[in-house]
């Protein structure tokens, strides 16, 4: 359960930043965007996905939150 | 002179790696990798911030060295506690060269090493009622500081002192943040967790001080610069840069910084980072409770800095950007006349760097407005997102070196001989003796600033000076035949 940071960059997309491992990476993908329900799985530029405990609503970035790895990149 | 191929330099790389046992060998093969700029991330061709391996000499410096020397050690009105032996304290001690203003020992402590000088009788009994009672001392002997940090050294972690009860209780009593900093030396793979350590503790003993106190009358322009620990005078050329595009620099982390600016600096607009290495960990965290936005900025060379100051001045009005161009206009003249004089001089020479965890990446800048060529770059304590920064930077089959040992390095610039190499002071002679000149790219060789406008200049003829000197034409005794120095091998 890594501690990640989601955070949007100068460009407008969502990029996640694992500090353990240096690793920051672009979402390409998250399952719950819209509003009403934030979170889920999301998949990395690299090929590595995450699970996020869906929200109830979109949180205010940047945030911090715990995600349970579910594939290596 | 021109660059060497991809196959040569992998060549070279695995020719340099032939003397050592099998194991050894293939790790090391990790961190050495021939650059190729068009990669999209460093994962794939360089490992970093692992641990050494044991029998080689690593360049690298401890997890003390990153939070007492880097972070916390140029706050100039915070007496820094060397908790532990006394040398680590003595031995380190004004060695950075962190300008600052003010009066030593009486409101500012940067150059004086303050120790609990471990005993025998402190490691077996613990050394606590020390540590209050050095406080104490303290605050007899120096009223006048803002607050107390305590670094701790190896032996502290080793016998289990608790220092974060002694700065609870002190700190409560003296009404001054006592911050304790559990950076005994042997955490971590090298002083990057240092950095990181102290970066925390600024976040939960520093900053949360002034939450909900808005006394402070904030401007729209108010920016902190960070990452700048004020080498030879380096944020001050920096910040009057700032100022005169009309922006207000409300903090300076840390070089030439006071407590008060570390807990000013949440209320910034922006965050203007100079070390990413050091400082992002913080510059992430204000962003998220804070809300400020942060940036990396970069000012070596002219280049950069024009490039920088319009990307800065990009996150504010007109009249910032107006700021902007004037700045840059009015130091073009004097840059131009600077390259003019040094460029035929130095140019076409080639650099091999090999520094901490930033400027590696950041004077490649400076170098190529003076027309040399960075033929090798590496880190001493950079992680992955550095390499991420660095493989764009540099050029193509160059060589990338990450925690290089010092028998790599001696083998690299044998074999590139590269016209001048810039590291620290224990890399200086080892290069020097082989006829190769040498800066020393921590503290600027006792010269500096070298960042901002103003710094430049001085790196141009520092870097003149260095490399045309008449020395190195010196090289052979005269009764062994012609001089052959650096520049005709």
């Amino acid at each position: 359960m890594p501690s990640v940071m989601i955070n949007r960059t100068a460009s407008g997309d969502l990029s996640l930043y694992v500090p353990k491992k240096d690793l920051e990476e672009a979402i390409v993908s998250l399952e719950h965007e819209g509003p009403g329900r934030w979170g889920g799985e999301v998949t990395l530029a690299d090929g590595s996905r995450y699970f996020l405990e869906p929200m109830d609503e979109a949180p205010r970035l940047p945030i911090t939150l715990r995600a349970r790895r579910l594939q290596a990149g | 002179m021109c660059a060497m191929k991809r196959e040569e330099a992998e060549a070279l790389i695995q020719e340099v790696l032939e003397v050592y046992p099998e194991k050894a060998r293939k790790d090391r093969a990790k961190h050495l990798a021939v650059n190729d700029p068009s990669a999209e991330s460093a994962k794939k061709c360089i490992v970093s911030n692992r641990k050494s391996q044991p029998g080689v000499m690593t360049i690298r410096g401890c997890a003390y060295a990153g939070s007492k020397g880097v972070v916390w050690g140029p706050v100039k009105d915070v007496v820094h506690i060397s908790h532990g032996p006394v040398g680590c304290g003595q031995y380190s001690r004004a060695g950075r060269r962190n300008y600052y203003t003010g009066h030593t020992g009486v409101n500012t402590f940067g150059t004086m090493n303050f120790t609990s000088d471990f005993q025998e009788k402190d490691i077996v009994f613990g050394g606590d009622k020390k540590l209050e009672k050095l406080i104490d001392e303290i605050e007899t002997l120096f009223p006048l500081n803002k607050g107390i940090t305590i670094q701790s050294e190896c032996p502290v972690g080793l016998i289990g002192d608790d220092i974060e009860s002694v700065s609870k209780k002190k700190g409560k009593e003296l009404d001054k943040p006592v911050v304790p900093l559990r950076c005994e030396g042997f955490r971590g793979v090298s002083q990057s967790l240092g950095h990181h350590i102290a970066n925390d503790a600024i976040r939960d003993w520093v900053l949360p001080r002034r939450d909900g106190d808005d006394r402070f009358e904030s401007t729209p322009y108010d920016v902190a610069l960070t990452g700048d620990y004020n080498i030879g005078g380096d944020a001050w050329a920096s910040r009057i840069l700032l100022e005169e595009m009309g922006l207000r620099v409300v903090a300076q982390w840390s070089g030439d910084g006071t407590l008060s600016e570390l807990e000013l600096a949440p209320k910034a607009r922006v965050n203007l980072l100079h070390c990413y290495r050091s400082m992002n960990y913080l510059a992430r965290h204000m962003e998220e409770k804070y809300g400020i936005p942060w940036m990396e900025y970069n000012f070596f060379g002219p280049t950069k800095i024009a490039e920088s100051l319009r990307k800065i001045a990009a996150l504010f009005d007109d009249r910032i950007q107006e700021g902007a161009e004037r700045v840059i206009a009015r130091y073009q003249a004097e840059m131009d006349a600077v390259i003019e004089k040094y460029r035929p001089r130095l140019e076409g020479r080639r650099v091999m760097l090999y520094v901490g965890g930033l400027r590696p990446r950041h004077v490649i800048g400076a170098y190529e407005d003076l027309g040399m060529e960075v033929v090798g770059a590496g880190y001493e304590f950079a992680h992955n997102d550095d390499y991420d920064r660095t493989i764009k930077d540099m050029g193509d089959a160059t060589l990338l070196f990450d925690d290089i040992t010092g028998y790599e390095l001696e083998q690299f610039v044998q074999r590139v001989r590269p016209d001048l190499v810039g590291s620290g002071i224990k890399e200086k002679y080892i290069f020097q003796k082989m006829g190769i000149p040498f800066r020393q790219m921590h503290s600027w060789d006792y010269s500096g600033p070298y960042h901002g406008y103003d710094g430049f200049a001085i790196f141009a003829r520092d870097m003149d000076m260095t490399l045309n000197n008449p020395c190195w034409d010196q090289m052979k005794a005269p009764w062994k035949g012609a001089a052959t120095g650096a520049r005709a091998a």
